[in-house]
């Protein structure tokens, strides 16, 4: 047994008068731990059509210094990603997430980009990733663990670039979460949770000195998306 | 952490007379209080956010030892372990335990305040296991000995030619020709200094804003990143929080989350939020092989129930703090503990007993800013008020303090005699001090003079100005 324990659930009942629930507010927890039942969510994105979703992700993510291209079609990304590169005087060389999403885009078509496909280490300087969905309320990417996505490459480069599918883009947190339960629903009713949800909005930052705002605290000092439109919900 | 909250009024006095901590301290209104008032105008349903944030926390408070169990049962499905604390010496002794488990010789921390509630640094060392602060702010006050000003900016106190002394001190093998002008320069060089730090650390430690009962999670909100390379590149990851951090679902957690980096950094949502759940899955590339929670009590369960339990909804935004007349003037270490400001005079006397704090509750104007900008509407003031009268009927505050109460009561129970006494008073001290129109230092006021001026009333007390009035206007008419 474990008398900390007991003691300290014993004083919180102790605190109210009571023992352990009585059995119709103990259902009453218990439904709401499985209903996933929605609070207020802001107007803001909630009401957008798909499209003004994705405008308001767009322009959230930029407000937090994030920058955004927009390309038509997936094959485009490499090519969107040499030009960002080459425009910051970045080195055009990165190390991409190993998952399939990436796997597919015309990499060899841009000779002079060098790829590495895996984790991501001290010395990469840029990393590309995808992502699972995009929030518009905050302009937030939402990105998880998995065989497909170590977390490293989230922060360990100086450059972030992620890319995103139009119909990744969902009004708010609630929503991201919802597909997540769809994708990896678990036997009861739950999710089965990756080890990490990240959620990134804009670059790494701190104002912890003299509260002037920094980019580049430890993680990535550039966040950049590259935004595939056809892929987007009409 | 050493706690020297009896000497609150030597503290406040020395940190009035600081020229640095009174030029760093002007930094707060431009910063958090402005940038806060422009994202909570940003969001038309911020009052009916916080009424629904208050009724999740209530909630769950009412049913703490079902979440908490809850959360114990997934963090353990998920492959986790929960620690159980009464007190700060278990926290920390549990802590050491997994270290040791490990053979770790470095563990790298996110900034946790329960972490400095339990000085588990200073234990840590103690032990042979050296703790390294990762974000940015924790970092310049570890280099400096110092305990943290703020909840969320702990080095806010500093300007940066303190900031940039300590990195040249402490940074020796770095080219002391360098330049350290400015803000950019300095994060660059803690940037540089700590990477090899997180990429050799055994074990992370970071804090939890909040806990998950819904899927065992805990969750970090940071702007660095730091908290997340403390937690992804080391071999074990601990979670150090208290027990009412848990909230039931992720859709709760989402609702405060609006609040929280509104309140706090006036950002509409913080760069990080990061949602932690076990560890290392078989096919994850990366990631701490354990996740452990120690979750601490350290006296809330039994504030539970009583008139503090409300300051349990707290989520540590600091914008009580942020628009505080009394913490802007005297900074956050004057309040001798880990929490400052109107939220640290409520808890610290809650946590560590009135008799090593009870000054802390008199540290306020009563001027109701902290109450209107808590996002989860935590009546500070009448908490304060509660601690006050706990701490009279205790017969802690000195005699002349209770005489001249004891007075005030005896005048004030016999309306007409106090209307003619004050009206008396107002007229000796306005006639006494005509000449300057203020009292540089009064009798049995030296509490008050001592750092202040008193104006020197006009000459009569209100009630007989308004009775002179009244009559006068009465035989106009
Ligand atoms: S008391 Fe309220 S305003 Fe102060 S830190 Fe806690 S939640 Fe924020």
């Amino acid at each position: 047994m474990n008398p900390s324990r007991d003691q300290i659930l014993g004083s919180i009942r102790r605190s109210f008068r009571r023992g352990p629930l009585a059995p119709e507010a103990l259902a009453a927890c218990e439904t709401r731990l499985v209903t996933h039942r929605r609070n207020l969510i802001p107007e803001r994105a909630r009401t957008l059509p798909p499209r003004g979703q994705v405008e308001l992700f767009v322009t959230m993510a930029e407000a937090v210094n994030a920058t955004v291209t927009r390309v038509k079609d997936a094959r485009d990304v490499p090519a969107a990603i040499a030009e960002y590169l080459a425009r910051f005087n970045l080195p055009q060389r990165l190390v991409r997430a190993p998952d399939p999403v990436l796997d597919e885009l015309p990499w060899s078509g841009r000779p002079l980009l060098e790829t590495r496909r895996g984790v991501a280490e001290d010395s990469d300087l840029v990393g590309v990733t995808a992502c699972f969905a995009a929030i518009a309320e905050t302009g937030t990417l939402m990105l998880h663990s998995g065989a497909a996505g170590p977390t490293r490459n989230n922060f360990l480069p100086d450059t972030h670039i992620a890319v995103v599918r139009g119909d990744q883009v969902v009004a708010a947190y609630e929503d991201g979460w919802d597909r997540l339960r769809a994708a990896r629903g678990g036997a009861d009713g739950g999710v089965a949770m990756p080890r990490t949800v990240n959620f990134i909005t804009g670059p790494s930052r701190t104002a912890d000195i003299e509260q002037k705002i920094e980019l580049g605290a430890h993680g990535p000092r550039r966040l950049h998306i590259v935004l595939v439109e056809d892929g987007e919900a009409s | 952490m050493k706690v020297t909250s009896q000497a609150f009024k030597a503290n406040a006095r020395h940190a009035l007379g600081d020229p640095n901590l009174q030029k760093a301290m002007t930094n707060l209104r431009s910063g958090f209080v402005e940038r806060r008032a422009h994202a909570v105008s940003q969001l038309p349903e911020w009052e009916a956010l916080r009424d629904e944030a208050v009724a999740i926390k209530k909630h769950t408070l009412a049913q703490l030892d079902f979440y908490l169990e809850e959360f114990e049962r997934r963090v353990v499905a998920n492959g986790g372990k929960v620690h159980w604390c009464r007190d700060a010496a278990e926290a920390n002794a549990a802590v050491l335990a997994i270290c040791r488990g490990l053979g770790a010789r470095t563990v790298t921390k996110g900034k946790s305040m329960i972490g400095e509630e339990m000085g588990v640094n200073d234990y840590l060392e103690a032990n042979g296991v050296t703790p390294v602060e990762t974000d940015l702010g924790e970092y310049i006050i570890q280099i400096r000995h110092e305990p943290p000003s703020h909840i969320i900016a702990p080095a806010i106190h500093l300007v940066k030619e303190q900031i940039a002394q300590s990195f040249r001190e402490t940074h020796r093998d770095l080219d002391p020709a360098r330049q350290l002008k400015d803000s950019r320069q300095m994060c660059d060089e803690a940037r540089a200094v700590l990477r090899p730090r997180f990429l050799a650390a055994d074990v992370g430690i970071t804090g939890a804003n909040f806990l998950v009962a819904e899927t065992g999670s805990s969750i970090i909100v940071t702007n660095e990143g730091n908290g997340d390379l403390t937690q992804t590149l080391p071999k074990a990851h601990v979670v150090l929080a208290s027990l009412e951090k848990v909230v039931p679902t992720l859709e709760d957690a989402a609702t405060i989350l609006r609040l929280l980096a509104r309140s706090a950094t006036g950002q509409e949502f913080s760069t990080y939020t990061t949602v932690s759940t076990g560890p290392r899955r078989p096919d994850d590339p990366d990631g701490p092989g354990e996740y452990h929670v120690v979750l601490l009590d350290n006296g809330r369960s039994a504030l539970l129930g009583g008139e503090f339990e409300d300051m349990l909804r707290c989520i540590r935004c600091a914008a009580c703090l942020n628009h505080c007349p009394v913490y802007q003037a005297i900074g956050g270490q004057s309040y001798g503990w880990v929490y400052p400001g109107p939220m640290g005079s409520v808890l610290t006397p809650s946590l560590i007993g009135v008799d090593q704090a009870g000054d802390l509750p008199n540290a306020s104007t009563f001027c109701g800013r902290c109450e209107e900008v808590c996002p989860m509407k935590i009546p500070l003031p009448r908490m304060m008020r509660h601690w006050r009268e706990r701490e009279f009927q205790r017969h802690l505050p000195p005699r002349a303090y209770r005489l001249g109460l004891a007075a005030w009561a005896f005048f004030a129970r016999r309306p007409a005699l106090y209307r003619v006494a004050a009206d008396w008073a107002a007229r000796m001290l306005g006639y006494v001090g005509r000449a300057r129109g203020r009292f540089r230092a009064l009798p049995l006021a030296a509490g008050w003079t001592r750092t202040r001026d008193l104006p020197a009333p006009e000459g009569r007390s209100f009630m007989s100005l308004w009775a002179a009035r009244q009559s006068a206007s009465r035989s106009a008419q």
